[in-house]
C-alpha cells in the first residue's frame, strides 16, 4: 500500500499520525496518509519566503518550460509518488477508487491539468496583456511607455485548502509556479493524488523541491495554511464561500450555480441547443462549479426539461472502469442521502414537477457508497427554491421566467452561457456583476476557455499594480 | 515490541496483585461510605433504593462494582446539587465545578478537597530539575468554574509556588467555532496568548506552566514571532493536558517547538489526561524511541481506567487491544461506579512505576466522534 507523507519545503517528513484512504466501493485501505498539525504548518510558513527565493534563482522562462515538461510527465510518465513508483494508470484507478469518480473522468481531468501546464506561457501571456514576466520577477520594469510599470508580490507561496471529490479545479493553483509563488497546499483526503503526482512531476522537470509543502492533515492544517499565507484558496461549500466574502487574502471556491439563459428570440428553436444543455449538466457527473444546475427560459420549459430527462434520465450507475460510466459515487452514503432528502422537499413545493420520475429510483445504495442519477426538474417560476439550488450530482432545475426578469432574478452564476442574437440582452448580460464567466452563444458551460481568468485573475490575486518612481541621486561632490 | 507480547514480569506481577488488593480494600471502604446511611451522599442513598443489590453487603471487591448501573453523567446536570454532598463530610466548604455549557445545563460535580489531592498525588511524579519547588506557575488554561483552573494553582501553592492565571472562557470558543466566526476565534486565541505573554516577561521569575496543547504551540509561536522561545523566558516544566494529544503533535512539540528532549532542550513536557469526573491521569514518560506514544495510568485507587470492549462494557480487551475507556472514581467525595468515557483507546500493561492497568493512544469515540467538539482552546 502506498504511504503519501507530508512534504516540507521539499523534504517529506516521517509523521506519526496516518489516516487511511479507502476504496470508495469496498471500503479497503488503498493508501494510507500522514498528517501534520497546524504547529508544523505555521512552523513551515515562517520559512516561506525561501520557497519564493527559491524560484526566483531560476528565470520565468525556465519555469514555464519546466512546466511544459511537467505537464509531459505528469500524462505520461512513471513518477515517484509516496513511498511508491506510479504509472498513469495507477493514478487514474486509485484517483477513481477514492473519489469515486469514473476513470474516464479522471484521466480526462488529468489531461485537463496537463493542458493547462503545457500551455502556460499563453495563458500568463493572456492573464498579463502580454506584461514581459520579468517585471514581476523584479517588482518593476519598463514596457516601452516610457513609464515604470510595479507588480509587487503579495506573497511568497499560494496556500490552497484543496477540495477532496473534484480533480479538475487544481488548474487553478498551477499557475503559482511560473509566476515564481511557492506552494503550501493541504490535499484533499480523498484526493491526495493530483496534488502529489503534479508536485513530483514539477520536481523531476526540474522546479526546486523547496519551492512545495504539502500538509495533509484536519482542519488544523488547513486553518494554518488560510491564516499563515498571505494569499490562498480554499474550496467548499457555500457556506465556506460566504465565510471568507470579502477576504483580500482569500480566494473561495465553492458551488457555482452555473446557468444557461435562452433569450426570447432563441428559445423556440431550443432543440438546437439540447446537445449543449445535456453536456453542461452531464459531464463530470455534475460535480463541478462549472455544471449547468439552471436553464432559465420564458417558454417551452416544459419541452426543454422533458427532452433533457429523455437524454439523462435513464443513465444508471455502472463500473468506474466502463468507458460508459456517467455516474460519480458519494463515497459518504450520507451525503447521497441527505442530498436526496434536499431534493424531495424541493419537489414537494408547488409548481415544481420532476421530469424524470417514470427514470425509476434516483437513490442508490450499496455498503459503502451511493449514487443519486440524474435529475430534471421544471419550476414554474423563479419563486421556487429549487431554481437556486445546486447540488453534486447532475441535477438541472429548468426554470420559466419572462426574459425581462431573467438578469435580476438568477443570482450569483460562475458560468452563464447566454443563448440569444439580441444585442440588448447580450449587453445586459455583460452588465450583470451576477455573472462571472460569460458565454455569449453555444457555448456548454463546462466548456472554459483557459486564456481567461476564473473566479478573479490570479495574477491580481497574488500580485499588486502599484507605482513606483525613480529619481537617480545628486553625484556627490567629494566622490573620488 | 508491544506490550500486548510482554508478559508481566514477576516483579511487576507481585507489584500489580498488591495493587489489585488495595484496591479491593479502598473499593469497599469507599463503597460503605457512600451507602451507610451516616455518610453516604443524599444521591446515592436514594439510588440504592433502586438497586437490585445491597452495595454493603453484595460488594466485596472492584469487580464487584459492574453490578451498579453504568453512571450517566446527565445525572450530574441540575439542582440541587447538594445531593451529591455526602453526609460525613457535611457542614464542609465545598466547591462545585462544571463541564460543558456551551448551551444548556452544564454538569456540575461538588468537590471538597479531591482536587487538592489528586495534584499533590500527581505533583510526586514532576521532577524537581524541571519543576523547581518554589518556582513560579502559569496556567495557561480555560478559566470561570472550572476544576482545573483552582487544581493548578493548588498544585503550585504546594510546591511553594504561586500561580499566574489568564482569563479564557472555553464556552465562548465553542460558540465561535459553531457559528463559524473563525476571524474572532483567532482574534480571541491572540487575546488569551497576548496575555500570557505579557505575565511571562513581566519578571515573575515563572519557570512552570500548564497549558493545553493548542495554547501551548500558539504560545511558542508567539514567543518566537517576538524573536525569543519558552527557554528564553525561563519555562523548564509544562504539564499539558485538558484536550486530545497525540503522538505526532508531542513529536512536534518536543523536536521542534522546544528544540529536543529534556536533556537537550531543557525543558521537559509531560502529557496528562483527566477530566472533571476523575482528576487526572499521569503520562508515562514519552520518548522518540517509543515513537512518543502517550500512555497514561490512573490515580489508582483514588480513581481507575479500563478499556473495555465496544459491545460488552463490562469485559476488559486483552493487553494492546482497542476497546472504549471506562472509568471509576472512588473517593470520599465522590463516587462512580463505572462511566462510559467519550474515549476510546488500547489497554496498557502494568509497570513498575504504576502497577495497574493503563490506556493509550486516546482518541475520541468513533461512534461518538463526528459529534464531538474536541481540542477547540
Amino acid at each position: 500500500m502506498i504511504t503519501l507523507s507530508p512534504l516540507r519545503w521539499g523534504k517529506p517528513y516521517e509523521s506519526l499520525d496516518f489516516t487511511d484512504v479507502v476504496h470508495f466501493d469496498t471500503g479497503e485501505p488503498i493508501a494510507r496518509i500522514g498528517n501534520v498539525g497546524g504547529g508544523i504548518v505555521g512552523r513551515d510558513m515562517r520559512q516561506a519566503h525561501k520557497a519564493r527565493q527559491a524560484l526566483l534563482q531560476m528565470s520565468t522562462d525556465s519555469l514555464i518550460d519546466c512546466c511544459k515538461r511537467a505537464a509531459v510527465l505528469f500524462e505520461s510518465a512513471d513518477l515517484s509518488v509516496g513511498d511508491s513508483t506510479q504509472s498513469v494508470d495507477q493514478f487514474v484507478h486509485q484517483q477513481s477508487a477514492s473519489t469515486g469518480l469514473p476513470e474516464h473522468m479522471c484521466r480526462s481531468n488529468m489531461m485537463k491539468n496537463s493542458f493547462v501546464l503545457s500551455n502556460i506561457d499563453q495563458i500568463l501571456d493572456c492573464l498579463t496583456r502580454g506584461l514581459d514576466l520579468s517585471i514581476l520577477s523584479r517588482g518593476y520594469g519598463e514596457e516601452g511607455r516610457g513609464v515604470i510599470v510595479s507588480y509587487q508580490s503579495q506573497t511568497p507561496v499560494l496556500g490552497a485548502v484543496l477540495p477532496n471529490n473534484s480533480p479538475g479545479v487544481h488548474t487553478l493553483w498551477l499557475p503559482a509556479i511560473p509566476l515564481q509563488v511557492g506552494l503550501a497546499l493541504k490535499p484533499g483526503s480523498q484526493e491526495p493524488w493530483t496534488p502529489y503526482r503534479m508536485v513530483s512531476a514539477f520536481i523531476e522537470a526540474g522546479v526546486p523541491a523547496e519551492a512545495f509543502g504539502l500538509y495533509p492533515g484536519g482542519h488544523d492544517a488547513g486553518g494554518a495554511i488560510m491564516t499563515k499565507t498571505p494569499r490562498s484558496m480554499i474550496f467548499g461549500s457555500a457556506q465556506t464561500v460566504a465565510q471568507h466574502e470579502g477576504n483580500p487574502r482569500v480566494q473561495a471556491h465553492g458551488p457555482g450555480f452555473s446557468k444557461v439563459l435562452l433569450g426570447d428570440d432563441v428559445v423556440d428553436d431550443w432543440e438546437d441547443y439540447l446537445d449543449l444543455m445535456v453536456e453542461s449538466v452531464l459531464s463530470n457527473s455534475g460535480r463541478s462549479c462549472i455544471n449547468c444546475s439552471g436553464i432559465w427560459a420564458s417558454r417551452h420549459t416544459r419541452e426543454i426539461a422533458q427532452a433533457i430527462a429523455e437524454k439523462i434520465g435513464p443513465v444508471e450507475v455502472l463500473p468506474p472502469s466502463d468507458p460508459e460510466s456517467q455516474l460519480a459515487a458519494f463515497t459518504v452514503p450520507a451525503m447521497a442521502t441527505g442530498t436526496h432528502g434536499m431534493v424531495q422537499q424541493d419537489l414537494a413545493e408547488s409548481g415544481v414537477e420532476d421530469m424524470t420520475a417514470q427514470y425509476g429510483e434516483k437513490l442508490v445504495e450499496k455498503e459503502h457508497c451511493a449514487y443519486l442519477r440524474p435529475m430534471v426538474v421544471r419550476a414554474d417560476s423563479p419563486d421556487r427554491q429549487v431554481a437556486s439550488k445546486e447540488y453534486m450530482f447532475p441535477f438541472v432545475s429548468v426554470v420559466e421566467c419572462p426574459q425581462a426578469e431573467m438578469l435580476r432574478r438568477i443570482g450569483p452564476t460562475l458560468v452563464g452561457t447566454v443563448l440569444t442574437a439580441d444585442p440588448a440582452f447580450v449587453a445586459a448580460a455583460g452588465s450583470s456583476i451576477d455573472i462571472d464567466r460569460l458565454n455569449v452563444g453555444p457555448i456548454p458551460t463546462n466548456r472554459l476557455n483557459w486564456l481567461q481568468p476564473h473566479e478573479g485573475n490570479i495574477i491580481d490575486f497574488l500580485f499588486r499594480s502599484r507605482a513606483y518612481q525613480l529619481a537617480d541621486l545628486p553625484v556627490a561632490a567629494n566622490v573620488s | 515490541m508491544s506490550t500486548a507480547d510482554s508478559p508481566l514480569s514477576e516483579a511487576v506481577a507481585s507489584q500489580a496483585a498488591e495493587a489489585k488488593d488495595r484496591l479491593n480494600e479502598h473499593t469497599l471502604k469507599t463503597v460503605h461510605w457512600h451507602f451507610s446511611d451516616e455518610t453516604g451522599s443524599p444521591f446515592w442513598l436514594e439510588k440504592k433504593a433502586e438497586l437490585n443489590f445491597d452495595p454493603l453487603k453484595d460488594v466485596k471487591s472492584f469487580d464487584d462494582l459492574k453490578k451498579f448501573p453504568h453512571f450517566e453523567d446527565e445525572w450530574l446536570r441540575g439542582g440541587p446539587v447538594r445531593r451529591w454532598v455526602p453526609k460525613g463530610h457535611a457542614g464542609k466548604p465545598t466547591y462545585v465545578f462544571e463541564t460543558g455549557g456551551t448551551t444548556g445545563i452544564p454538569k456540575s460535580r461538588v468537590v471538597i478537597e479531591d482536587h487538592w489531592k489528586d495534584y499533590e498525588l500527581f505533583s510526586e511524579t514532576l521532577p524537581d530539575e524541571y519543576f523547581p519547588r518554589g518556582a513560579n506557575w502559569l496556567m495557561l488554561g480555560p478559566s470561570g468554574p472550572r476544576r482545573l483552573r483552582l487544581a493548578v494553582e493548588h498544585l503550585a501553592q504546594f510546591r511553594d509556588g504561586i500561580c499566574f492565571c489568564i482569563d479564557l472562557d472555553p464556552r465562548w470558543v465553542v460558540k465561535l467555532i459553531k457559528k463559524g466566526w473563525m476571524e474572532h476565534l483567532e482574534e480571541y486565541k491572540k487575546h488569551c496568548i497576548d496575555q500570557a505573554v505579557t505575565v511571562l516577561t513581566a519578571g515573575h521569575d515563572i519557570k512552570c506552566m500548564f497549558a493545553t496543547p493548542k495554547l501551548l504551540e500558539s504560545l511558542g509561536e508567539a514567543l518566537e514571532e517576538r524573536g525569543t522561545s519558552l527557554q528564553e523566558v525561563g519555562i523548564t516544566g509544562i504539564f499539558s493536558g485538558g484536550t486530545e494529544f497525540t503522538p505526532q503533535w508531542t513529536r512536534f512539540c518536543v523536536e521542534e517547538m522546544l528544540g529536543g528532549p529534556p536533556e537537550e532542550s531543557g525543558v521537559y513536557m509531560t502529557p496528562t489526561y483527566g477530566n472533571t469526573l476523575m482528576g487526572l491521569a499521569c503520562g508515562k514518560k514519552i520518548s522518540a524511541a517509543d515513537d512518543y506514544k502517550i500512555a497514561y495510568y490512573a490515580p489508582q485507587p483514588r480513581a481507575v481506567t479500563e478499556v473495555v470492549t465496544f459491545d460488552d462494557y463490562n469485559q476488559v480487551v486483552d493487553y494492546g487491544g482497542t476497546g472504549r475507556v471506562k472509568l471509576y472514581t472512588l473517593t470520599d467525595e465522590f463516587f462512580v461506579p463505572g462511566f462510559m468515557e467519550r474515549d476510546e483507546g488500547e489497554r496498557e500493561a502494568p509497570y513498575d512505576v504504576y502497577p495497574w492497568d493503563g490506556v493509550s493512544g486516546v482518541r475520541p469515540f468513533h461512534e461518538l466522534a463526528s459529534a464531538t467538539t474536541v481540542g477547540v482552546y
